[in-house]
């Protein structure tokens, strides 16, 4: 608009002086120009890189960050400056929007980058100018195609099985998915021998053999042999037979299999040996039989599900088919107009092999794509001049659309290359995240620690406590919320399965908790986890993080009460116990708890323990009836 | 046209003819959301300008389009959870920010609910929670609300707790709350009833303290 003019609008104003004198009517009034005439100069501070500008430049543009109030919330008091925490090199570009009203796209830089920065200052990419549009546009449809392969291929069939799936789905994964099992892997080997087999049988029966004793001329072996070709056939056929109705069940959406080209292909590479076995040996359909013969070496085509090439290969060519189909209607034009030529350039010898037009077209092809068989040869002087500008002719046509096909294949090669690549950084992606959240765990775990050992003893906290951010802080105290809200605590996935193996044995333990900072919630509990289970997620934990000085004590176990009622699914024969837990454990005091791993139990428990969880050291001991060892099961804290 | 070029040249340009239906979907503008003045912010909320300058400078960063659609805010949340699913809680929390009910929260409606959760009176962060747990917004809230609002809260967990997460774990915890908050015993939770039975509990009225110095 004539915003991007504004520095004109005093002349044109002035100019219009010229107009006075025509004016049938009187002048409006000028507006109030109640604005400050000065205009001011703005500092913008990107990252340290400090730029100026009039504020008139940035007003050209309202409906953008710099151009409306919303650089207020940027502004810093102190400095009085605009501070940005972005990209100083891309805010060159977008500053000369405002000075220049033209958006040029930087080439060298990253097409998503650049559009996050677009829509943080608000300006919207159409804008940019011609001299940048087209390339513009270009990387970031290159871009979005890759991000739409990308998650096309994340979506593939790699992704773990929903835990209930039925037998259908499964076999179905483990078809399209030979590597998910054994089992699947062991089927797709054996189809792809007989594949191999079969194909090797249709060959070689036709070779010929020495003939058997009292015949004079070669027999192929098919007949020689003609027993065991067929057995073999049988053989394959069946096991094809068997694939196909295994993969037919198994379909999720059975029209939709029976139309795709594999199963297409399936069918046809079965069909001839029923259909033989079905017609009757007479001479009159023995012809069309032989025809059918021919369709078995369309298993050939079931290597595709084998060979990644072939797929791409097939791939190619039908997303080649615009260019293909061009190639093919050139030809057929240039093949043509040559025959026509060429058929009247011959017309006159006698004893040309150009009898007719269809009859040159064999030459005309044979001719151009540079085959020359030499069955056909022009003898005029005419009909040689016009067969060479055909051959010259037929090498430009058909060189033409081939960059194309091969352009196209390379795109797709490498769409699989980076498919595969991906899929390998996958796992190392998946282990990475999941070492992140046991990182995450164990940091939460240290926390929880520090924090109920803190209200003890002040001092060893604020060691460990200053290794950590406040964001930390803050994000355990949050997680450490949730903790109380549900009631359950986290744990990491050792510890889990653990709990899961024991909780079936049926082996409870009774664990007391030194959360004292909590608001003073004094909860009871049994939990269904064995002390050894603890007390090594606890070690792990203590040899995982940075332990800060702690004096004699080598771990800290931490244990919990809890205050909701005992779950009627008691197991074992502890349910008389609880409730003296409940009584005994009222009191807050505890000890921190020592446990020594070497030293032999017989003396921790008695020795640490204050005499209310006495009956609670008693009942683990007695608690012998899984195979846990007297040494293991030590009752090392409160 | 151009067309006919492009075919004898090596660009694949006939490919492009049929995708440029997709071109239409780049043309469109995207949408983007500028929030009031600081000032006017200012004197809404109970936050002083440099605190609003930097909830702002977070939320753009975030979302530069200074709009949070659903599914970008159920990520934002996620990331603070990495243990469990926190989609369902997420959603519940979407529906109680966008107060206007459009489908996508500005930075206006985020600054509003803040300044409620961390700066506004016992009664007012009540009557927030109220409508976070009334999903339908009848004013009640019903067994069937609460354990939806529940068993989102305890997905969150994850599947790695002790003990471990038993599957009426979330009913349990339902039951103890209407237990404690429905006072006529009619199966629904008024406001009142809930202002009424929270103002009853010690816990509940210093934890309201707690979050306080988030910024």
């Amino acid at each position: 608009m004539a915003a991007g003019v504004a520095t004109w609008l005093p002349f044109a104003r002035a100019a219009a002086v010229g107009w006075l004198p025509l004016a049938k009517k009187t002048m409006p009034k000028p507006p109030v120009d109640n604005s400050s005439r000065s205009d001011e100069i703005l500092y913008v501070n990107v990252s340290g890189v400090r730029f100026q500008t009039w504020k008139n430049t940035l007003d050209r543009y309202p409906d953008t960050l710099l151009g409306s109030s919303e650089k207020e919330f940027f502004y810093n008091e102190d400095t009085q400056e605009y501070f940005f925490d972005r990209d100083h090199e891309m805010f060159r570009h977008i500053l000369n929007f405002y000075r220049t009203g033209k958006l040029h796209y930087p080439r060298h830089e990253c097409i998503q980058a650049f559009d996050e920065e677009l829509a943080f200052y608000g300006i919207v990419p159409e804008i940019i100018g011609d001299c940048c549009m087209e390339e513009y546009r270009d990387r970031k449809k290159e871009n979005q195609e890759r991000l739409a392969e990308d998650t096309e291929a994340n979506e593939s069939t790699d992704a773990p099985l929903p835990p209930h799936s039925t037998h259908r789905e499964r076999l179905w994964r483990a078809f399209e998915n030979p590597h998910t099992s054994t089992m699947a892997l062991v089927f797709y080997y054996v189809t792809g021998f007989f594949i191999a087999v079969s194909v090797i049988a249709n060959v070689v029966e036709t070779v010929p053999c020495r003939p058997p004793k009292g015949k004079v001329g070669d027999l192929p072996c098919g007949e020689k042999y003609h027993l065991a070709f067929f057995c073999m056939d049988t053989a394959c056929v069946l096991i094809f037979t068997f694939e196909y109705l295994m993969r037919l069940f198994a379909a999720p959406s059975r029209c939709k299999f029976m139309r795709s080209v594999m199963s297409v292909i399936d069918v046809v590479a079965i069909m001839p040996y029923y259909i033989g076995l079905v017609m009757p040996e007479n001479e009159d359909v023995s012809g069309a039989f032989v025809t059918l013969r021919v369709f078995r070496v369309f298993r050939i085509f079931k290597f595709s599900r084998h060979s990644q090439g072939l797929r791409i290969l097939g791939y190619t060519l039908k997303s080649c088919a615009s260019e293909l189909g061009f190639l093919l209607f050139s030809l057929t034009m240039a093949i043509i107009i040559f025959a026509t030529v060429m058929f009247y350039a011959e017309k006159g010898t006698k004893s040309s092999t150009f009898t007719s037009i269809p009859a040159s077209f064999w030459y005309t092809i044979v001719t151009m794509t540079t085959l020359g068989y030499g069955d056909m040869v022009p003898s005029t002087i005419a009909g040689k001049i016009f067969g060479s500008i055909c051959s010259l002719s037929g090498v430009l046509v058909i060189a033409l659309p081939v960059p194309v096909i091969v352009s196209n294949f390379s795109r797709i090669y490498h769409q699989n290359q980076r498919a595969d690549k991906m899929r390998a950084q996958q796992k190392v992606r998946l282990a990475r995240i999941r070492m992140a959240k046991k990182g995450t765990t164990n940091a939460f775990l240290q926390y929880k620690e520090d924090h109920t050992l803190g209200d003890r003893d002040s001092g060893s906290t604020a060691l460990c406590v200053k290794n950590r951010s406040a964001f930390e802080h803050q994000h355990h105290h949050l997680l450490h919320c949730l903790e109380k809200t549900t009631n359950h605590e986290f744990t990491d996935e050792m510890t889990y399965s653990e709990l899961c193996m024991t909780e079936s044995v049926g082996f409870r333990t009774s664990r007391s908790t030194s959360l004292s900072s909590q608001q003073g919630a004094q909860n009871n509990s049994t939990g269904c986890c064995p002390r050894r289970a603890r007390r090594r997620a606890a070690m792990r934990l203590a040899n995982s993080t940075v332990s800060v000085s702690r004096g004699s004590v080598q771990e800290l176990d931490t244990l919990h009460f809890k205050t909701t009622a005992i779950p009627p699914q008691t197991r074992s024969s502890l349910n008389a116990q609880p409730d003296d837990l409940k009584l005994n454990c009222g009191e807050q005091d505890f000890s921190a708890a020592i446990i020594s791993i070497p030293t032999p139990p017989a003396n921790t428990p008695d020795e640490s323990l204050p005499p209310s969880p006495a009956p609670l050291a008693g009942i683990l001991r007695n608690t012998r009836a899984t195979a846990y060892t007297h040494d293991t099961v030590k009752i090392s804290s409160l | 046209m151009g067309a006919v070029v492009g075919t004898l040249t090596m660009q694949t340009k006939q490919r492009r003819l049929s995708r440029d239906k997709a071109d239409d979907d780049l043309e469109m503008t995207t949408v983007c959301h500028r929030p009031e003045g600081l000032d006017q912010l200012e004197a809404q909320t109970s936050f002083s300008k440099r605190e609003l300058q930097v909830l702002y400078r977070g939320f753009k960063n975030e979302c530069p389009s200074g709009i949070v659609n659903e599914d970008t805010f159920k990520q934002i949340y996620s990331k603070f959870f990495p243990h469990g699913d926190a989609s369902a809680y997420a959603h519940y929390l979407f529906n109680a920010f966008d107060t206007g009910q459009t489908g996508s929260i500005m930075f206006e409606d985020f600054v509003n609910a803040l300044s409620i959760l961390l700066r506004g009176s016992v009664v007012e962060k009540l009557q927030w929670t109220f409508n976070l747990y009334d999903i339908n917004r009848d004013g009640y809230i019903s067994k069937e609300e609460m354990t939806d609002i529940v068993r989102a809260i305890y997905d969150m967990m994850g599947k790695y707790t002790y003990p471990v997460l038993k599957h009426d774990a979330p009913k349990q915890h339902v039951d103890a709350f209407f237990q404690k908050m429905d006072k006529n015993r009619d199966g629904v939770v008024t406001l009142d009833e809930f202002i009424f039975s929270c103002q009853e509990d010690e816990n509940i009225m210093r934890s309201l303290q707690l979050f306080e110095n988030v910024i």
